[in-house]
């Protein structure tokens, strides 16, 4: 034994220089020296391809012009700044959320809800909308700076604030909808574009995670009654296309109902996104259930806890978070099927409204910037989900203990 | 007979609290409880041992209804086991088990897991609830340790947490299913330590186990199974020093060597 080796060593300095670190991961053969030179070759000329063609040929205006339909769809001019209202609502909200749940996943929704709210901004500025657009939408970035910094000094409880989201959303509903008098009805119909696309993918997210997990508890209840339906009702769905199942819902559901009933296509296009997902919802479900070990169960049982109880306290917080890295990337498919309610029920979410877009003859030949546009547009919402995804996985220590 | 049933919840010391006449249990064909005949008293600690697979885990779970006996009769502090599963609540609400792998709830901290069953089943508010699991976790020896998670504690630390939580219910009887088999040597006495003192405070215990000193200091009678069947029933000195069968003779002789 030398001196050295009785003492307790830092380790040992393995950072590189930045040349080093050039010639370890870039060049360190001759082979892999080609290949960098050859993508880095590529990749500069496509970005000054696409660079030029974005500076000097495209026509943004198809997009600025338009913006009020992208965003809203034929939700009247006049009547916008209720969805505005919906928007500062959510952003107050959001901001509240992210100083109660401490956990960085709401922090970083509601993040990125502001950031795309600036982003939004900066276009509104340039576009039909105006200055006034931008600066309510900057306020609303205001707001959820100013709703996080007050609730970061009370005392919020997180089930007041799971009422209050509660009631958010169903006031948020009657302001879109309308009740008539100073509140005129707006039909959903005519909602459209990236409002509709929201609140779809929201809807679906919301209804579809219980029903799946139930679905999941019912595949595997003692009752044969239940578990024959949640079976044959996950293996159907999950072997038919969610365009069959919109067009469906659009011409069975009016069978089922009785004719002076009629179900808007909105609701019948949630109704078939949520039925849809929650089938794979609850096949990721299961597989979360699956492995939680049978001394669990016993363990429930044996302190005198029933069924739901041991369901409730016991296995589903311990088999979602194993499956919370499966949902969101079944909620981010989710958030861009609903791209498919246009073609399966005749609603214009964003990529209809582009594509309505595009049919004016003014327009002809601009599909490239409306379709980067609605990409960059899902590209946020998906990036968003998923950065959250990230967030809560560390939180709950998924993959740990 | 049935007249002279006491009624529900009234067992005194030395009366018959858990009672269970010809009880039979098939896993498919397997025939592995075969008529077992064992009337427990108030306060009586019955150490069970037998080779693996002769059906002891079987046996006691049978008591909570972890599993269903199919033939013969259970009664449990003159509640009779059925399938009726108000009988099934009322009778685990007096009956804690403690489990082989300890089976603590892995999302949970160690005083969680003491609350649990006492704010969800017994409607405790939650400062009783988390007064009673502190006290019983000093009880174990480990307060200390309260606001750490089961992958956090040793083994012996665990089990004693899931000793805690059994108790949390304040129940009449105690199950124990190989307590010590999955603990490292120096820990094993940690867990007999605190079953010791549950002994001598007048718990009614059934306990598996193959800890022989434990058995013969503390247990007032030891049931030897074999295939399904109970050999020879005895207290601990008949066993050790004079057992009447040539089966428990020779699996004594196997253990203590
Ligand atoms: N859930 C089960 N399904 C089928 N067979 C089982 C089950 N549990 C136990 N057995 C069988 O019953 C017998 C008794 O098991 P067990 O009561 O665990 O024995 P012991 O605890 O004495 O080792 C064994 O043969 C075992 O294989
Ligand atoms: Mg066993």
């Amino acid at each position: 034994m030398t001196a050295e080796g009785e003492r307790w060593l830092p380790p040992p300095d393995m950072s590189l220089g930045r040349r080093a670190w050039l010639r370890q991961n870039l060049f360190n053969s001759w082979w892999s020296s080609v290949v960098t030179v050859a993508l880095g070759a590529l990749l500069l000329w496509a970005t000054v391809r696409i660079g030029a063609w974005a500076i000097s040929e495209a026509r943004w205006g198809v997009v600025t012009a338009n913006l009020r339909l992208f965003l809203v769809g034929l939700y009247p001019a006049d009547q916008v700044w209720r969805v505005w209202l919906g928007l500062t609502g959510l952003s107050v909200l959001g901001g509240v959320a992210a100083a109660v749940y401490r956990g960085g996943a709401v922090r970083t929704l509601a993040f990125w809800l502001a950031a795309s709210q600036v982003l939004l901004a900066g276009l509104a500025a340039v576009s039909e909308l105006g200055l006034v657009a931008a600066l309510a939408l900057l306020l609303n970035v205001g707001a959820t700076w100013a709703a996080w910094a007050a609730a970061r000094r009370l005392p919020i409880a997180g089930r007041a604030l799971a009422a209050a989201w509660l009631v958010y959303l169903v006031l948020a509903l009657i302001l879109l909808a309308g009740v008539g008098g100073p509140l005129p009805v707006v039909g959903t119909n005519v909602w459209g574009g990236l409002l509709l696309t929201f609140l779809l993918a929201v809807a679906g997210i919301i209804l579809s995670f219980p029903i799946g997990v139930l679905l999941a508890l019912g595949r595997r209840s003692d009752l044969p009654a239940v578990r024959v339906f949640s079976t044959a009702f996950i293996e159907v769905v999950r072997g038919v296309p969610l365009v069959t199942i919109l067009f469906m819902a659009a011409i069975m559901l009016p069978l089922f109902l009785p004719g002076e009933i009629r179900v808007e296509h909105v609701i019948r296009a949630t109704a078939g996104i949520t039925l849809f997902s929650a089938a794979y919802v609850a096949e990721n479900v299961r597989g979360g259930l699956q492995a939680i070990p049978s001394g669990q169960y016993e363990a429930a049982h044996a302190i005198g806890l029933n069924a739901v109880q041991t369901n409730l306290h016991i296995i589903l917080p311990q088999a979602l978070r194993s499956v919370i890295p499966a949902n969101v990337g079944l909620f981010i498919s989710l958030l861009k099927d609903t791209t498919l309610v246009t073609i399966g029920a005749g609603l214009l979410e964003i990529l209809g409204i582009g594509r309505a877009v595009l049919a004016q003859p003014e327009w002809f030949g601009a599909q490239m910037e409306v379709y980067l546009f609605i990409a960059a547009v899902f590209f946020v919402l998906s990036y968003t989900l998923s950065q959250a995804s990230y967030r809560l996985e560390a939180a709950l220590g998924v993959g740990k203990r | 007979m049935g007249d002279q049933e006491p009624a529900p919840g009234t067992a005194m010391a030395g009366d018959e609290i858990i009672v269970c006449r010809d009880v039979h249990k098939w896993f498919g064909q397997h025939h592995v409880l075969r008529g077992i005949d064992l009337t427990v008293r108030t306060g009586e600690v019955v150490v069970i041992f037998g080779p693996s697979g002769s059906g002891k885990s079987t046996f006691i779970r049978t008591i909570n209804r972890l599993e269903e006996h199919q033939r013969g009769q259970i009664i449990v502090d003159g509640i009779e086991l059925s399938d009726d599963l108000r009988n099934i609540a009322a009778i685990r609400s007096e009956i804690g088990m403690v489990f082989q792998s300890f089976n603590l709830f892995p999302h949970l901290t160690a005083l969680q897991n003491v609350t649990l069953a006492p704010i969800k089943v017994r409607h405790w508010a939650r400062d009783r609830a988390e007064h009673e699991a502190m006290e019983l976790l000093t009880r174990v020896g480990i307060p200390e340790q309260a606001h750490k998670y089961p992958a956090q504690l040793s083994g012996g630390q665990q089990q004693r947490v899931a000793l805690a939580r059994a108790l949390a219910m304040q129940p009449k009887i105690m199950l124990f299913d190989e307590p010590t088999s999955a603990l490292d040597p120096e820990m094993i006495s940690e867990v007999l330590d605190v079953m010791r003192e549950l002994a001598q405070s007048g718990m009614t215990m059934l306990c598996v186990t193959h800890e022989m000193g434990f058995a013969r200091a503390v247990c007032s009678r030891m049931a030897f199974f074999d295939q399904g069947q109970i050999v020879e029933l005895g207290p601990p000195w008949q066993i050790f020093d004079a057992p009447k069968h040539e089966r428990t003779k020779r699996f004594l002789s196997q253990i203590l060597h």
